[in-house]
C-alpha cells in the first residue's frame, strides 16, 4: 500500500528532518535524498534566511510539512492567523500532504509551546476530529495526525490510545502518521503492549511514519530524539510496515545532531523492512495475478 | 492543568508543593493517573519541568546582551517573572520577547542600577529578531526616487529595518557578549529538552555612556547594525512616521550646523539607504 488518500497517493521512501547544521552540506553538496520533513513553524515567517533557505531546497527536494504547533485536541478552534500563515507556506511547498499531532497545547491564545496529552474520551475525540476537518477544508491538503509520546494519563479517559486514535482519524477522514518510536515510548511510561497499539490502528489510513531515537531514565523514558533508532524501535516498525505496506518514513533526530551522513545512514537502515515489505508486496501482486 | 504547567519550578527545578491554597499533590491527583513507579505529582512535574526549559531557554538564547548586562542569576529573576505577567501568546517561541522592554519599564527593580542600559539592550536584541525574519518588500531604486516630486514622495520604510536611539553603544556589546556565548535559538521541534546546562558567559566589559542612532537592518540575509547619524536617523525616523522626503529633510536639518554641505551628505546617504533597499512604496 504505497500510495493513499492521507499522503496525497504519493509513494515517498525515506526521508530526514531538514536542520540548520545541514543547511550548508545539503545546499552544497546536494547529497541524493528522497524527501525532507520541515517543521512548518520554523519557516511561517514573513522573510529572511529561512525562506531563502527553503527555496533553494524546493529547487532540489521534494519537501513535505509538520508541524508541532496546530494542536487539533485544543478546546478552541483552529487560529485563524496561524492557518493564514501555514497556508502560505503550502502554497510554496506544494506538500502532499501535512502533519501534526494527536495533542493540546494552548488555551485562551497562552500556547505551553508542548504537545500535551489528551483524555482519551469520545468527547473530545469529536472536537479533535472537528478540528482536523476545519484544518484540512481551510488548506485543501490531506492531514496526518500524529501520536505523541506521553509521561501522564488523564483519570477521565475512558479508551485506549490507539482507540482514541482510531476514533479520531475515522470521524476526521483522515489519515495517521505512525510514529513508532512515540508508541514504545509511551508503551513503557504507560505499561501496554505497543504491539497491541501497532495492530489496533487502521493500517489502511497510515500515509507516514516515524522513527527516532529516546533516552532511558530510572522511571520513564523521554523522546529526546537525540540518538540513534534502538532495537525495540525498529522491531515495531517492522511490524507496523507489514501491516500498512511500503510507508513514506521520516528519522527524527533533534538535539545532538550529528553529520548529515550519520542521520542520513541511520534513516536508510529503514530500507532493509522496507525492501521485505515491497519484496512481500510484489510477491502477492504476482501470486494475484497468476 | 494549564495553571499548574505555567506555576514556575522551585529553585532546584522541580514542581512547587503548593497550587494557590491547596497542596498540588492534592490538586494534580485529581485528574492525572498515578503508576507503580511515577506519583501523579512526578507525571506531571515532567511537563511543568519542560515548559519551563523550553520557554527560559528561548530566552536565554534569545538575549544574551541581556545576560551580559545582568549576569546570569539576574536574568534567570527576570525572565522567570517576565514569562509569568507575559505567557507566550504566538505559536512561534520566535515572540517570546516581544513585550519585555514594556516588562522591564514597568517592573526597573529588574534591571537594577542599570535600568537605562538595560532598557537599550532588550530593545536592540528584539530589533534584531525583527530583522531577521521581517518582511522585505519590493525597493525602491535611486531612479524612483527621481520620479516623483520629493514635496509629494512618501516613501515605507522595509519591515526589516528597525531605528533606534540609545543611550549606551550597546551594537558593541551585543557583538561582544555574541563571541562570548555562540548560543542560537533552537529551531522548533517536538523532541523532549533535558535540564539544560548553560555555560557561563565571560565577563564583559560594560560599556560607558555614549549616545547612538542605529538601524538595525537586513542585507543578502544578514542581519547588521548600521550606525547613522543623528541627522541622518532624524530623516529615515520622519520618513518612517510618514513625511515626504522633503520635509523630512528641512526637519531633521532645521537646526544643523550651516557651515556643513547638507545637500551632498543627504545625497549620499539616500544613495547608500537605496543600494541597501530600505525603502518601499507605501500602500496606497
Amino acid at each position: 500500500m504505497p500510495a493513499n488518500p492521507f499522503n496525497n497517493f504519493t509513494s515517498y521512501g525515506i526521508g530526514i528532518g531538514l536542520r540548520i547544521p545541514h543547511y550548508r552540506h545539503i545546499l552544497e553538496q546536494k547529497p541524493v535524498v528522497d524527501w525532507f520533513e520541515i517543521i512548518s513553524e520554523n519557516f511561517m515567517v514573513d522573510g529572511g534566511r529561512p525562506l531563502e533557505v527553503l527555496d533553494r531546497i524546493l529547487e532540489q527536494y521534494r519537501v513535505v510539512q509538520h508541524g508541532v504547533s496546530m494542536y487539533f485536541g485544543n478546546a478552541d478552534r483552529p487560529s485563524r492567523e496561524h492557518l493564514k500563515r501555514l497556508k502560505t507556506l503550502v502554497k510554496r511547498t506544494k506538500t502532499p500532504w501535512l502533519s501534526d499531532h494527536l495533542c493540546w497545547g494552548s488555551v485562551d491564545g497562552r500556547y505551553t509551546h508542548d504537545l500535551l496529552p489528551m483524555p482519551y474520551t469520545f468527547a473530545s475525540a469529536r472536537t479533535t476530529a472537528k478540528n482536523i476537518r476545519e484544518v484540512r477544508d481551510y488548506l485543501e491538503t490531506p492531514i496526518c495526525v500524529e501520536n505523541v509520546s506521553s509521561y501522564a494519563e488523564f483519570h477521565a479517559s475512558n479508551m485506549t490510545e490507539w482507540e482514541f486514535l482510531s476514533e479520531v482519524v475515522e470521524l476526521a477522514d483522515c489519515g495517521i502518521l505512525l510514529d513508532v518510536n512515540n508508541i514504545y515510548v509511551s508503551s513503557r511510561n504507560h505499561d501496554f503492549n505497543p504491539y497491541d497499539y501497532v495492530n489496533g490502528v487502521p493500517h489502511h489510513r497510515v500515509g507516514q511514519i516515524h522513527i527516532a531515537g529516546h533516552t532511558k531514565f530510572e522511571k520513564y523514558i523521554l523522546d529526546t530524539h537525540d540518538h540513534p533508532v534502538l532495537d525495540p524501535v525498529w522491531k515495531l516498525y517492522d511490524h507496523a510496515v507489514r501491516l500498512s505496506g511500503h510507508t513514506a518514513t521520516l528519522l527524527e533526530w533533534d538535539a545532538h545532531i550529528p553529520s548529515f551522513h550519520e542521520v542520513h545512514d541511520e534513516a536508510l537502515k529503514a530500507n532493509q523492512y522496507l525492501g521485505e515489505v515491497e519484496a512481500a508486496e510484489k510477491a502477492g501482486a504476482v501470486a494475484a495475478r497468476r | 492543568m494549564t495553571g499548574v504547567l505555567f506555576t514556575p519550578l522551585t529553585p532546584g527545578n522541580h514542581m512547587r508543593r503548593r497550587y494557590g491554597a491547596r497542596p498540588m499533590r492534592q490538586v494534580v491527583e485529581s485528574f492525572i493517573k498515578p503508576n507503580d513507579r511515577l506519583t501523579s505529582f512526578e507525571r506531571l512535574e515532567l511537563y511543568n519541568r519542560q515548559y519551563w526549559f523550553r520557554v527560559l531557554d528561548s530566552l536565554y538564547d534569545d538575549f544574551p546582551g541581556l545576560r551580559a548586562v545582568l549576569g546570569e542569576a539576574a536574568f534567570m529573576r527576570l525572565a522567570e517573572a517576565y514569562l509569568v505577567k507575559h505567557p507566550s501568546t504566538s505559536f512561534s517561541m520566535r515572540n517570546l520577547g516581544h513585550a519585555l522592554e514594556k516588562f522591564v519599564r514597568a517592573r526597573p527593580k529588574f534591571a537594577g542600577r542599570r535600568l537605562t542600559l538595560t532598557l537599550d539592550i532588550v530593545r536592540l536584541e528584539w530589533a534584531q529578531i525583527e530583522a531577521f525574519d521581517n518582511e522585505a518588500m519590493s525597493a525602491l531604486t535611486s531612479d524612483d526616487f527621481l520620479d516623483t516630486p520629493l514635496d509629494r514622495l512618501r516613501v515605507r520604510l522595509q519591515p526589516h529595518v528597525i531605528l533606534l536611539s540609545a543611550a549606551y553603544p550597546v551594537d558593541l556589546l551585543i557583538l561582544a557578549a555574541k563571541r562570548a556565548d555562540a548560543g542560537l535559538r533552537g529551531e522548533a521541534s517536538n523532541a523532549m529538552e533535558e535540564a539544560p546546562e548553560h555555560t557561563p558567559q565571560a565577563a564583559i566589559p560594560l560599556p560607558k555612556r555614549e549616545p547612538i542612532f542605529l538601524a538595525v537592518h537586513r542585507h543578502d540575509n544578514t542581519v547588521y547594525f548600521k550606525r547613522l547619524e543623528p541627522e541622518a536617523f532624524a530623516i529615515v525616523c520622519a520618513l518612517r512616521d510618514g513625511a515626504t522626503v522633503e520635509a523630512a529633510c528641512a526637519r531633521a536639518l532645521r537646526r544643523a550646523d550651516p557651515a556643513i554641505d547638507w545637500a551632498s551628505k543627504v545625497r549620499e546617504w539616500f544613495s547608500n539607504w537605496a543600494q541597501l533597499g530600505w525603502f518601499c512604496r507605501r500602500k496606497a
